[in-house]
């Protein structure tokens, strides 16, 4: 099976976040004063090939903690799309 | 192949018409000129190996500081060391700063994770062995991204600590008062006094030590009770930091400058010795007339060629 997938990792809540601060600040001197708590993240694409949709969670979930997130200061969570393939 | 010191004595023997070779002959080496020398600093078979990837920077400053030491340093590419080379062959090793691979991912994640993989376990022999391992600024992220570092005995916890975006959002960098904490655990520290204050300098953008939020109490009071602590940020008066900015540049927790492994062999540390080691790279010397001949940065490693005597 072909999966595409989608990582998103961000900065765990309690942690500050120096970047996200400063674009909120950024964003109030441009006018935009309802905006609050700005977190700033990094998202992956990739395709993924695997015998299993559980498979291929288990394998994302290792891809997240081993490398893609820090497990100390970051959290991660990912979207698999089945692609479709022709019969 | 240039001998030391480096400079002054390829030009004296340039003058004298005497080749590379020759001076390596044994019909020199009796000769008085040949004799001073090596009295005064014995060549040693020691080997220290610099690793560089892409991105790496200061690496030539970090084998010029080793090479005044009297050490042979090898700047090699990951890739040559994993192909050609062998780490066991080398005393010391040391990580340098830089922001390998682009900081792509966190910084030093990608080296740290290639590290890990493809040299890990040679290199947790050469760790076991009791080597030295330096790991400056970039090589901290990498040490601690590769899982060497802080090095607490947990089970459950695939990393305990990282470093992450400074606390200002920008990249600091200048120069800093480091406070030595070590009580006596770490190798790199062995000839500074306990408590002494360095002036080194910093450059990083990812420097704030944290650790996992869950169990960040017990993990710092282990790392103090194993005396893991090497270098807080302080005041110029030697008080520590306490967060406070300017002093503390990036936020870290305790004011962490640098940590070491329990046994003490691996020290990582953000500031940057090796810009710190000839008095002419110094800020302010101008205003004495003169350069001293060492900045603070010799003590580091003057301690890390200490202990290479021993493998």
């Amino acid at each position: 099976m072909v999966f595409r997938v989608t990582v998103f990792v961000n900065l765990k809540e309690g942690y500050s976040d120096p970047e996200g601060e400063a674009t909120e600040k950024s964003l109030r001197d441009l006018g935009y004063d309802g905006i609050h708590d700005v977190r700033v993240g990094k998202i992956y694409r990739m395709v993924l090939e695997a015998p299993s949709r559980k498979e291929a969670e288990a394998i994302m979930d290792q891809v997240c903690r081993r490398f893609l997130a820090n497990p100390v200061k970051d959290d991660y969570r990912f979207v698999l799309e089945e692609e479709w393939k022709a019969p | 192949m240039v001998l030391w010191p480096m400079e002054a004595s390829a030009d004296k023997e340039a003058r004298n018409g005497i080749t590379q070779e020759a001076w390596r002959s044994d019909e020199l080496a009796s000769s008085s000129m040949n004799r001073l020398r090596f009295v005064a600093k014995p060549p040693m078979d020691l080997k220290v190996c610099i690793i560089r990837v892409g991105g790496t920077n200061c690496d030539r400053e970090t084998k010029r500081a080793l090479e005044d030491l009297g050490v042979k340093a090898e700047v090699l590419h990951l890739t040559r060391l994993l192909r050609e080379g062998n780490l066991l062959e080398y005393q010391g090793l040391v990580i340098p700063g830089g922001f390998s691979y682009g900081d792509y991912i966190r910084a030093g994640a990608i080296l740290g994770k290639q590290i890990a993989a493809k040299l890990g376990r040679e290199l947790s022999t050469f760790i076991d062995d009791g080597r030295p391992v330096l790991g400056i600024c970039n090589g901290f992220q990498v040490l601690i991204e590769a899982g060497f570092l802080p090095g607490l005995r947990d089970s459950e916890a695939i990393q305990q600590a990282a470093l992450t975006t400074n606390s200002s959002a920008r990249y600091e960098c200048r120069w800093v008062h480091l406070l030595h904490e070590n009580r006596g655990k770490c190798l790199f520290t062995s000839i500074i006094p306990y408590r002494r204050v360095l002036r080194i300098p910093i450059g990083h953008a990812e420097g704030r030590f944290v650790l996992l939020r869950e169990k960040e109490k017990e993990y710092l009071d282990r790392l103090i009770e194993n005396d893991q602590i090497v270098f807080r940020y302080c005041m110029p008066d030697g008080v520590a930091a306490m967060g406070k900015y300017p002093f503390n540049p990036n936020g870290s927790i305790y004011d962490i400058a640098g940590v070491c492994n329990p046994s003490g062999n691996v020290l990582g540390l953000m500031p940057h010795p090796e810009r710190a080691y000839f008095g002419w790279q110094l800020p302010d010397w101008t205003r004495f007339g003169k350069p001293p001949a060492y900045g603070d940065g010799r003590l580091i490693f003057e301690s890390f060629v200490n202990c290479l005597r021993r493998f």
